[in-house]
């Protein structure tokens, strides 16, 4: 095993295992509605608990609590095995499919506040992501907000599927409050916004949901440039969390190529969109979705056209055809091994000494 | 002979709003006249016909009707509808051996079906009687109201009769997802004729045109296509269409096709860890993409570094399968001189420009 390499590992799941676990965090008016109403609060999950997309095949429980739920499991499951320098939690509880709007922030405030003691305060390696009630632009400000000063939360955390793309105007207070303390965007897997999660309805299969995730990455990128985020602000920062990369190059080479024809409609995107991903986005490892010949893998990373774009991540505890370490494609340079295992991330988090150049 | 072309992507138009009228039941202008749209979107220089479809989907499009502005033929009809110019500028001026006809009116957007029924006969009937009769350079694509499957079986069954009619014609973004149920009569009628289902940029089934919701430009309805050709391609392959008709072909008009290698190692993936799901997609979906799917150019993808052309067409594997198009009258033209990158070799050049078509189509109906 290739230890000794420093790890940053930009994708760890930290699971609510109920909304009991959330209880502590809630004031008395969400307990009391919570026990009254017997809410088992947000159930829609993008990932049903027994596919091994879901769940990489092995892990057990610890201590009786699922994996990902507890510090204990995180340690033992993800931090430890890989050696982690630093691990980035984010939390994937479907807060934006709860339409009562003070529910969704109350919700998103308790999870916050149980990653900070129940993680953050134990444990020295982990950073997390500020889940917000997103479809409420300003409330998700307000939460930023009242997180920003804990410099553990080192990024806002958006569901990729939300009923407006976040370029739209009406989520600029959400991303001004978080470019306004320097926090990058994470814009990750999932999202159940009730509306149908393709352009023509909704899929018979969970696989077709699966693999149709990476259009919606799609979309927000293209709203995002289009909307001009990234020229209002230059020091936007947004990553793509559990993505895939390889749709990326073919993605740029279509936008650039309508970028040149229809630019005149989007006067603020003075940069073509491959540029501004260049400049202000990256992406993280897993899954990968290259091609499986190392070879062709490479051509994949090499289109991406920058060594900086992409984040090592595990995605714990989430399965994959190669784990850990074994998801970097082989044959890789060793500077652009390092850049992606930890540099990047260190660079785009600003997490600690930079040793970047 | 490197200069054969087949031109697999021709808007025709009609000439005025009731055009179509000769070819349609009295009693459709007489409901239209009750419940159809206003003549304002006619006037905008959008293309309708008086109908009564989805809503609130209104983007300001590069040019007026998305054409070429030397398109306007010289008697101030609207582009593409007026057959001696369009000889003239496209037929002629290009060496086009065959041309595909690829009228988009709505006829599939229609809310009242059997309203679409009735107009996608009316277009099919004008279109033989109109643009095959005097020209034999073209070919035509059958419209059907392709929301409900046994209303489009029947047109495909009672237009598959003249041989000029050389696919089905489908919008990529519709109701449902194409591998949903509803739409196999469709495919079984298109299967027992041999006829190919060419699906075309565009469309609207009534949702969001997104999965993340309406973006606020046309150029994120336009970048954006891409992303509704990747949930239809998952959708007919993870839902078994192909299990069932083992003989279908699937033509993508005007998607691009840089997409389609990242989508198949995307599904290969998801498939080797979730096919206990969907039990009878029996092989690699990347097998059956490549066995199922053919692709037009235009707009094609121009990745900027020489080097990635061809290593795109190397990802995809699927060079046999990409034909050409010119999207006439549409502003993002692509010309048969320029349309390919000048280092492309000659054999993958005649393939893509003329001999994949000639392949697929039924050409000497």
């Amino acid at each position: 095993m290739a230890g000794g390499e420093a790890l940053i590992d930009c994708d760890v799941h930290a699971v609510v295992p109920s909304i009991a676990t959330l209880e502590p965090y809630l004031d008395d008016h969400w307990r009391e509605v919570i026990a009254t109403s017997q809410f088992k609060g947000p159930t829609d999950s993008p990932y049903p608990p027994t596919l091994p997309t879901s769940l990489r095949p092995g892990l057990e429980p610890v201590d009786g609590q699922p994996p990902g739920a507890t510090l204990a499991a995180i340690r033992a499951q993800a931090l430890d095995p890989l050696g982690a320098e630093l691990a980035i939690l984010t939390c994937s509880y479907g807060v934006e499919s709860v339409r009562n709007p003070d529910a969704a922030a109350a919700i998103a405030r308790a999870v916050n506040d149980w990653m900070a003691a129940d993680f953050l305060d134990h444990e020295p390696r982990l950073r997390a992501s500020i889940v917000v009630p997103s479809t409420q632009p300003a409330m998700a400000a307000q939460e930023i907000e009242r997180r920003a000063g804990d410099p553990r939360f080192v990024q806002v955390y958006l569901p990729v599927r939300s009923p407006v793309p976040y370029g739209n105007r009406n989520w600029w207070p959400l991303i001004d409050a978080a470019v306004a303390h320097d926090l990058p965007l994470a814009l990750h897997f999932g999202g159940a916004t009730g509306l149908p999660p393709t352009a023509s309805g909704w899929p018979t299969y969970y696989i077709e949901d699966y693999v149709d995730m990476a259009t919606a990455f799609q979309s927000q990128l293209t709203s995002l440039i289009a909307e001009g985020a990234f020229d209002r602000h230059p020091a936007l920062r947004v990553v793509l969390v559990e993505s895939g990369f390889a749709w990326l190059p073919a993605w740029m080479w279509r936008f650039d190529k309508v970028w040149r024809g229809l630019r005149r409609e989007v006067p603020w995107n003075t940069r073509p969109p491959s540029q501004v991903i260049r400049e202000q986005v990256r992406v993280t490892l897993q899954p990968v979705d290259g091609p499986p010949a190392p070879a062709a893998l490479q051509v994949v990373v090499d289109q991406l056209g920058s060594d900086e774009l992409l984040l090592f991540s595990s995605d714990y505890p989430h399965g994959h055809l190669a784990e850990g370490r074994d998801a970097l494609p082989a044959g890789l340079t060793p500077s652009l091994r390092r850049a992606i295992l930890s540099e990047n991330a260190r660079a785009f988090y600003r997490l600690g000494g930079d040793r970047h150049g | 002979m490197a200069d054969l072309v087949i031109d697999c992507d021709i808007h025709n138009a009609p000439t005025s709003q009731t055009a179509l009228h000769p070819y349609l039941p009295r009693s459709w202008q007489e409901q239209r006249a009750v419940s159809g749209r206003l003549d304002a979107a006619w006037e905008h220089n959008r293309e309708t016909l008086g109908d009564r479809s989805y809503l609130g989907s209104e983007y300001p499009r590069a040019t007026p009707r998305a054409a070429r502005t030397d398109s306007w033929p010289p008697n101030g009809q609207p582009p593409a509808s007026d057959l001696p110019f369009m000889r003239e500028q496209l037929l002629d001026r290009y060496g086009i051996e065959y041309g595909v006809l690829t009228p988009m009116l709505g006829a599939g957007e229609q809310l009242d079906h059997a309203s679409g029924a009735a107009l996608a006969t009316a277009i099919n009937e004008w279109q033989i009687a109109e643009w095959l009769d005097p020209e034999p350079r073209l070919r035509a694509s059958i419209n059907v109201a392709y929301e409900d499957g046994e209303l489009a079986a029947a047109e495909i069954h009672r237009a598959a009769a003249d041989p000029r009619f050389v696919q089905v014609l489908l919008l990529i973004r519709t109701a449902e997802p194409l591998g949903r149920r509803k739409y196999w009569p469709l495919y079984r009628a298109a299967a027992e004729h041999d006829l190919p289902i060419g699906i075309h940029f565009g469309g609207w089934g009534r949702g969001p045109i997104t999965s993340t919701g309406f973006g606020s430009f046309y150029i994120e309805d336009t970048v954006g296509m891409a992303t509704a050709f990747q949930e239809q391609v998952t959708s007919l392959v993870c839902e078994g269409v192909f299990q069932r008709f083992p003989t279908l072909r699937i033509v993508l008009i005007e998607g691009g096709f840089g997409w389609l290698a990242p989508l198949m190692w995307r599904l290969d993936r998801a498939w080797r860890q979730l096919r206990a799901e969907i039990p009878h997609l029996d092989r690699l979906p990347s097998e059956v993409i490549r066995e199922h799917f053919w692709l037009t150019t235009q707009p094609i993808e121009e990745p900027p570094r020489r080097q990635d052309w061809p290593a795109m067409l190397e990802q995809l594997d699927m060079t046999d399968r990409i034909m050409f198009a010119t999207d006439y009258p549409h502003w993002d033209f692509d010309s048969p001189e320029k349309a390919l990158p000048s280092y492309v070799e000659a054999d993958v050049r005649r393939a893509i420009m003329h001999d994949n078509a000639l392949g697929l189509y039924r050409f000497d109906g």
